[in-house]
């Protein structure tokens, strides 16, 4: 994108139609710059995908714990105090094993539990992978530089319903026994979207 | 509808531009017009599927070339025209150039007459319909047979909710497909689960 032209295709510039909306919505009394402030604090300092890795590392270290993340996800979150917007209703914690490797991806827009694994990445909303990762799932993860090996079986959930999914992302054997701060300090964002080992 | 947004398994396109821990936003006006959706949202001006079908309505040569945030705003500008907040002719002033919005939506529907409750485990076929306004089957799963895995509670029928046609919730089922029963010898070997609404869903 040019940012320097004002025009795109004949039409006025994308972020001049933002600002054209944004003062019209502030005419009417929206207070919209209140309101991306107030967002803009919640994506950098409570969207953060430091929620989903503190879910993460309590599941590795916590079986009971664990246990109930599968079984009711939105619940456990909550155990931590983590919310998820009220049209959130089911968070499903998808389990990696040594032969089972989960990746999520929304092929009909880029759906994502935004409040606990964060605000999705660029790659994630883009048309090449929500296009291709349901049909070539391990091509696609060895592009992004993660081979797995030939007989691990590879799930693929794709968000199209408001039900969200966190991958569960295996624990690596040599951080047996480290404290849950260090542990949650390993896991990733992409780790919990399933395109990156942990 | 079968829009240009409906891309799982379409072919043709390049590798991902992926980068480790890529950004989220690249420019301020995208963050700020993913508020100002969120405020239309919080102050009920609209709803999720609402959102999402205006983003389908693009014009799909709009569609295939607007980055995410732009789709966005996109639909946003398109529901406070449609919905009497602002005028198009405002926006353009505002904007002093042209400022393109969705197509005219199309009629909703409400649940389908029969709908059955599934079980874990049980198979089940994606119905066929055809249908001209929001709806939440990915074409490849049409009419393919698959097993339930997951069941959620129950949410707003979409296509129902993003037209304004009353409907009762309903669950989504997490139906398990093989890649390779969706797209015959032409897909990697793996499962893909889609969230099934029940009224997509028939005894195969």
């Amino acid at each position: 994108m040019t940012q320097s032209s004002p025009m795109q295709n004949g039409n006025a510039a994308v972020e001049v139609r933002a600002d054209a909306i944004e003062r019209a919505l502030d005419a009417r009394g929206w207070e919209p710059a209140n309101f991306v402030e107030e967002q803009g604090r919640q994506i950098d300092e409570q969207w953060l995908p430091a929620n989903g890795a503190k879910v993460v590392a309590r599941a590795w270290t916590d079986p009971a714990f664990r246990q109930r993340l599968l079984n009711n996800g939105r619940a456990a979150v909550a155990e931590l105090g983590l919310s998820m917007p009220a049209h959130h209703r089911h968070l499903v914690a998808l389990e990696n094993t040594p032969t089972v490797h989960n990746v999520i991806c929304c092929t009909l827009c880029s759906c994502t539990a935004f409040t606990i694994i964060g605000i999705p990445p660029d790659w994630y909303k883009d048309l090449e992978y929500r296009a291709r990762v349901v049909r070539q799932s391990r091509t696609v993860l060895k592009e992004m530089g993660l081979t797995l090996p030939p007989e691990t079986e590879i799930r693929v959930w794709d968000t199209t319903a408001d039900t969200r999914y966190i991958v569960l992302p295996e624990q690596p054997p040599n951080t047996l026994g480290w404290p849950l701060e260090r542990l949650a300090e390993l896991v990733t964002r992409d780790g919990m979207i399933g395109v990156a080992r942990i | 509808m079968d829009g240009m947004h409906d891309l799982g398994g379409k072919q043709g396109f390049g590798p991902v531009r992926y980068a480790p821990g890529a950004a989220a936003f690249h420019a301020p006006w995208e963050r700020r017009v993913n508020a100002l959706y969120s405020l239309a949202v919080r102050r009920g001006l609209f709803n999720m599927d609402e959102y999402r079908h205006a983003i389908e309505r693009m014009e799909p040569r709009h569609y295939l070339n607007a980055s995410y945030y732009e789709r966005t705003l996109t639909s946003l500008a398109t529901l406070c025209v449609e919905k009497s907040v602002v005028s198009l002719g405002e926006l353009e002033q505002l904007a002093q150039g042209a400022f393109p919005l969705a197509l005219p939506s199309a009629g909703g529907r409400s649940n389908v007459a029969h709908r059955e409750a599934f079980k874990l485990g049980d198979s089940v076929r994606v119905r066929a319909d055809l249908v001209p306004g929001h709806v939440r089957v990915p074409a490849y799963i049409r009419g393919k047979v698959g097993v339930v895995v997951g069941e959620s509670p129950a949410y707003p029928f979409p296509d129902a909710h993003a037209h304004g046609v009353a409907a009762s919730d309903e669950p989504t089922y997490d139906v398990r497909f093989d890649a390779l029963h969706l797209w015959p010898d032409s897909a990697d070997p793996a499962f893909v689960h889609v969230g099934v609404f029940q009224s997509y869903l028939e005894r195969p």
